[in-house]
C-alpha cells in the first residue's frame, strides 16, 4: 500500500515536468532538450537558496523565474540566431551543467537539517508518503487551473495558433517569434520548478539529475494519449497528470522485478519506445483488417 | 482597346487620394550571381478605394511575389510601397496585417487544423491587434460566426466546433476566406484562392466571394488563372508579364472587353 501512495505521490510531482513539456512538444510542436538542463538548474537553484535560509515556497518560486531564463536563452537562438531548435537546447543545456555547479559550489548539495516544502507539522502528521501526495496535488491543481486558464485567453490561443499553422498565425498578425520564446520560458519555468519539487521531496540536489528527463516527462505525455484518446485540450492536461502516475506504477512493477535503480533510464526509454511504437504495431500487424477478413471469410463459407 | 502600363484614371477615381501605391518596385533573387533575375522589374500600381482588380498572368509572370512584396513576405530591392501615401517598406508582415488580409491557393496554409472553426475565426476577428490576457469569449461568439458561416453555403455553420483539418477542402477554403474578410481588412489579397477546389465548389466560392467584397466595399486584388472570372468579376482588370504590368483596363472599358480580345493579348505575348 505504502509503495502505491509513494508511486503516486511521485506521478504527481513529476507531472509538472510532462505538463511544461506538452507546451512545446505537444503545442509549439518541436522537442526541447532544454528541458534537461533546466530541471537540474532549478533543483540547484531552490537547494543552494534553501541551504542558505531563503524561504522554501520563495526558493522555489526562484526555479521557476531561472528556468524562464534558459528558456528564454533557448528561445533567442532559435528564434532570433536560427539555430534549429535541437542544437539551441542542447547548447543551453550543456551550459546549464556548468552553471548548476557554480550554483551550488559541488556535485550534490544536501538539504539535511534545512526546511523545505515538505518539513512543516501538518504534513508531519499526514501517514507515510501522503506529503508528497498532499504538495503534488496542490501544485498539480494550481498549475493545471492556470494552464486551462492562459490556452483560453485571446494571448493562449494566439500562442496556440503559432504551434498549429506559423504562416497562418503570422498572416494574422501573431508575432510568432515571441509566441515562441514565450512557450519556451513558460515550459522551462514549470521544469526547473520540478527539479525544485523533486530535489526538496529528495532532499538534496545533483548536478546528474537531469539525465534522462525529457523521456520521462515525454513518457507521461504519450501514457496518457495512449491511454485515453482523443481528448479536449483541457481532458488532455488532465490525461498528462494521469499518464504521470501511470508510468509510475509501470515502474514500480518493473523494479518488482529485481531491476535496479541504476536501470532507471534503460526501462524509462524502454517503457516509452513501447508506448510511442504501439500504433505502428496495430498498423504493422494489420490487426484490424485481420480481423475484418476472418469474420468475412467465416460469413462466406 | 488601349493596352498601357500608364495609369488610366477614370472620372470618379480621378479625386480620390490612392489606398496603395507601388513606385519602380524591383525584385531581385540570386543576386550577385550567374542566375540573378529581377521577378518584378519596375513595376508601377496604383489601387484606389474600393477597387476591385483582378490580376491575370502566365506561370512565373510574379503575380504572388507581387503579392508579397505588398504583404511584407518579401522586399522591395528597389522602389517603395506606399498605404495612404506613406511608406511602409520597412513594415514587417505582421506589422501590415492590421491593414491587409490574404487567402492562398492552398486551402492547409490559410487555417489551424487542430483548432476547430469558430476557434480560428476568433483568432482571425483579431487581426493586427494585441492579443493580451482576457479569456476568449468564444461563446459569445457563436451565433454570429453561424450567420457568418451560413453565408458560405456549404454545410460550414454546423461544423464550427469541429477541428478545421477534418474540413473538406472547400469548407477549409471558405473558411479561409472569411476569416481574411470578418475583420474588413483595407486591402484584400486573393491568390488563385479558387483553384484548388472542384468546378462546381470553386464557382460557389467565386460567387460568395464577390458578395462578400460587395457588400463590405472591400478594396481588393484577385489573381486568377480563370479569364472568364477575370472578365466577370472586378472593376479592373491587369495583366502581368515578366514583373511589369502590360495591361490595364477599368470600369466601361473593362465591361467591353471580350473573352477573345483577352485571350489574342495573350497570344501576342
Ligand atoms: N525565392 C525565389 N528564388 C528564386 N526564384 C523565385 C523565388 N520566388 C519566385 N521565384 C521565381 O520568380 C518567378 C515568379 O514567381 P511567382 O511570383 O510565384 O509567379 P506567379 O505567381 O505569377 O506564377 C518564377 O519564375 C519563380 O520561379
Ligand atoms: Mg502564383
Amino acid at each position: 500500500m505504502s509503495l502505491i501512495t509513494s508511486a503516486i505521490g511521485q506521478g504527481l510531482l513529476w507531472a509538472v515536468l510532462g505538463l511544461g513539456l506538452f507546451l512545446t512538444f505537444r503545442i509549439l510542436d518541436f522537442p526541447d532538450m532544454t528541458v534537461e538542463g533546466t530541471f537540474p538548474l532549478g533543483a540547484a537553484t531552490a537547494v543552494a537558496l534553501i541551504y542558505r535560509g531563503m524561504n522554501p515556497l520563495l526558493a522555489t518560486l526562484c526555479a521557476f523565474l531561472v528556468g524562464m531564463v534558459a528558456g528564454l536563452i533557448t528561445g533567442l537562438l532559435y528564434t532570433k540566431g536560427r539555430i534549429p531548435i535541437l542544437l539551441a537546447g542542447i547548447l543551453v543545456m550543456t551550459a546549464a551543467y556548468s552553471v548548476n555547479l557554480r550554483i551550488m559550489g559541488r556535485a550534490n548539495l544536501s538539504l539535511l537539517g534545512k526546511s523545505s516544502l515538505f518539513k512543516n507539522d501538518f504534513l508531519a502528521s499526514l501517514p507515510q508518503y501522503f506529503d508528497s501526495v498532499f504538495v503534488g496535488l496542490v501544485v498539480i491543481i494550481v498549475v493545471t487551473l492556470l494552464l486551462v486558464f492562459f490556452l483560453n485567453t485571446n494571448l493562449g490561443q494566439a500562442f496556440i495558433a503559432t504551434g498549429d499553422n506559423p504562416t497562418m498565425a503570422r498572416s494574422i498578425g501573431i508575432k510568432t517569434d515571441r509566441m515562441t520564446i514565450m512557450g519556451l520560458m513558460i515550459s522551462n519555468g514549470m521544469i526547473a520548478m520540478g527539479g525544485a519539487l523533486v530535489a526538496q521531496n529528495n532532499g538534496y540536489a545533483d548536478v546528474n539529475m537531469g539525465i534522462g528527463i525529457i523521456v520521462i516527462a515525454l513518457a507521461s505525455i504519450i501514457i496518457g494519449e495512449v491511454a485515453f484518446g482523443d481528448l479536449s485540450l483541457t481532458q488532455r492536461l488532465v490525461a498528462v497528470t494521469l499518464g504521470s502516475i501511470l508510468y509510475r506504477f509501470v515502474l514500480l512493477i518493473v523494479l518488482q522485478l529485481n531491476f535496479s535503480a541504476n536501470d532507471l533510464n534503460l526501462l524509462s526509454a524502454i517503457i516509452l519506445a513501447i508506448c510511442l511504437l504501439l500504433p505502428r504495431f496495430r498498423k504493422f500487424f494489420h490487426f484490424d483488417r485481420l480481423i475484418e477478413r476472418s469474420v468475412r471469410d467465416e460469413r462466406n463459407n | 482597346m488601349n493596352a498601357t502600363t500608364n495609369e488610366t484614371v477614370n472620372a470618379d477615381t480621378a479625386t480620390e487620394t490612392p489606398l496603395l501605391e507601388l513606385k519602380d518596385v524591383s525584385t531581385v533573387v540570386n543576386a550577385h550571381t550567374a542566375n540573378e533575375t529581377k521577378i518584378l522589374n519596375g513595376l508601377n500600381l496604383t489601387v484606389y478605394p474600393g477597387d476591385f482588380i483582378t490580376v491575370l498572368g502566365s506561370n512565373g509572370a510574379g503575380k504572388s511575389t507581387l503579392f508579397n512584396v505588398i504583404g511584407g513576405n518579401l522586399n522591395a530591392d528597389e522602389g517603395d510601397v506606399l498605404l495612404h501615401g506613406k511608406s511602409i517598406k520597412r513594415e514587417s508582415e505582421e506589422q501590415r496585417t492590421r491593414f491587409l488580409a490574404r487567402v492562398f491557393q492552398d486551402p492547409k496554409l490559410g487555417t489551424a487544423p487542430r483548432m476547430t472553426v469558430a476557434e480560428n475565426l476568433l483568432l482571425a476577428s483579431k487581426r493586427g491587434q494585441r492579443r493580451g490576457l482576457i479569456p476568449r469569449g468564444l461563446r459569445r461568439h457563436l451565433d454570429e460566426y453561424k450567420t457568418m458561416a451560413s453565408t458560405m453555403n456549404n454545410n460550414l455553420e454546423n461544423r464550427l466546433n469541429t477541428a478545421t483539418g477534418s474540413l473538406s477542402g472547400g469548407q477549409r477554403q471558405a473558411l479561409s476566406f472569411l476569416m481574411a474578410v470578418e475583420s474588413k481588412p483595407e486591402l484584400l489579397l486573393l491568390d488563385e484562392h479558387t483553384a484548388a477546389l472542384d468546378p462546381k465548389t470553386s464557382q460557389q466560392l467565386m460567387t460568395a466571394t464577390n458578395d462578400r467584397i460587395a457588400a463590405d466595399h472591400l478594396t481588393c486584388l484577385m489573381i486568377t488563372h480563370r479569364l472568364e472570372d477575370a472578365l466577370k468579376y472586378g472593376n479592373r482588370l491587369i495583366v502581368l508579364n515578366a514583373g511589369k504590368i502590360t495591361f490595364d483596363v477599368r470600369g466601361e472599358e473593362k465591361k467591353q472587353l471580350t473573352r477573345e480580345q483577352l485571350f489574342n493579348f495573350f497570344e501576342d505575348l
